[in-house]
């Protein structure tokens, strides 16, 4: 039987870095859900800017 | 697997621009979805666009900050940074390879025959410039009297803003037309420089220019999902580094900022199997060339 590439599988060690990086991102993204910012976000979002038209 | 990548930008640049009721409301969408942030760079003034761009977003919730603090309320942007930070804690700047309409649009751009150059790569610095200082230091802290700070990268630079948005809306509300000045002037020439770049060389904004890119290429090292080198395997040939559209060597720099996974050297160039896409450290993928042992070198 072809066994393409399975030496792929030959291990590696795990790399710890995501495991902190993205629980980190995700705590600041409960804290700015928490003080309520997505609803200024949202506030925003709804209104035509300006800036980005280059108009304003 | 560039199939897979093309289908994929389509059905992402859908869903982020899935309102398709402006040639009669003749505005945006309003709906809740807006509370989203888009993964890529997509002007939340587009009238299609469902979802808000999370540059857009930072700058408008740093220009507003001291009003916020007056008001009591903590407007730092922490949602909206949390998001792409999440975001590129997993994929890094596979967003841009993979889940971004104004790269996607640099792409097909591209297609047009031409003479193609290559870009300096000293110009690929020039985004960190864009996201540290039109992005968080002068919405920050250029204010006028009332103390609000103007979103700088929108207003002065920005080329999908002019694309998605501006364009759209000038023929929506053709009563805007009479408002156009300098200020437009200076993006539409920028956007069609920008655009034209676009075809003689590979994603020029999205190299030298675009901060959302420049903030994911913070996690080339740290991603969860990215392409792993086998150094034993690797014999040197240089092929990776025709086919990418980066400007990447891959081979000579693994974990590049500038790799947007779109694994064209892995499925493209690489005849000895010396690129794979990992999970965490876990192989993932083996390349898909279609070769069996049989006829590999
Ligand atoms: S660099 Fe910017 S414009 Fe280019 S694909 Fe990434 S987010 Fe989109
Ligand atoms: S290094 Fe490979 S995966 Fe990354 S952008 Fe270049 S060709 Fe695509
Ligand atoms: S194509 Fe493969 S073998 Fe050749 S230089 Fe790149 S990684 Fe090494």
């Amino acid at each position: 039987m072809n066994q393409p590439t399975r030496d792929l599988r030959k291990k590696r060690p795990i790399r710890k870095a995501p495991f902190v990086v993205i629980p980190v991102f995700l705590l600041l993204w409960l804290i700015g859900v928490a003080t309520g910012e997505p609803a200024r976000v949202l506030e925003q979002a709804v209104q035509v800017c300006l800036s980005c038209i280059g108009l304003g | 697997m560039e199939t897979v990548r093309k289908w994929v930008q389509v059905i992402i640049g859908f869903l982020t621009n899935s309102s398709w009721s402006f040639p009669f409301t003749k505005t945006i969408y309003q709906g809740p979805l807006k509370v989203i942030c888009s993964p890529g760079l997509n002007c939340y003034s587009c009238p299609a666009a469902t979802t808000s761009c999370p540059l857009g977003s930072i700058q408008q919730l740093l220009g507003g900050l001291r009003f916020s603090l007056e008001n009591g309320q903590h407007y730092f942007g922490l949602s909206v940074f949390g998001t792409i930070g999440v975001l590129g804690g997993l994929f890094g700047r596979m967003i841009c390879g993979w889940a971004c309409p104004f790269g996607f649009i640099q792409e097909l751009l591209h297609k047009i025959p031409s003479r193609k150059f290559g870009i300096p790569r000293m110009l690929s610095y020039g985004k960190y410039f864009f996201l540290l200082v039109f992005v968080i230091v002068l919405p920050l802290v250029l204010v006028d009297e009332f103390g609000t700070g103007n979103p700088w990268f929108c207003k002065f630079v920005c080329p999908a803003g002019t694309l998605e948005a501006g364009l759209p809306m000038i023929f929506l509300q053709p009563n805007l037309r009479n408002t156009l000045g300098l200020l437009f002037l200076n993006k539409f020439v920028l956007m069609i420089l920008i655009l034209g770049w676009a075809v003689f060389a590979s994603r020029p904004f999205c190299r030298t220019i675009c901060p959302l890119g420049a903030f994911y290429a913070l996690f080339s090292k740290v991603r969860l999902i990215k392409l792993h080198l086998d150094e034993a395997k690797c014999t040197n040939c240089k092929a990776c580094h025709h086919v990418c559209p980066m400007g990447v060597k891959f081979n000579e720099s693994p974990d590049d900022p500038e790799c947007i996974t779109c694994l064209a050297c892995m499925n493209k160039a690489c005849k000895f199997d010396a690129i794979s896409l990992e999970i965490g450290g876990i192989p993932l993928a083996v390349p898909d060339r279609g070769l069996t042992p049989a006829s590999k070198p």
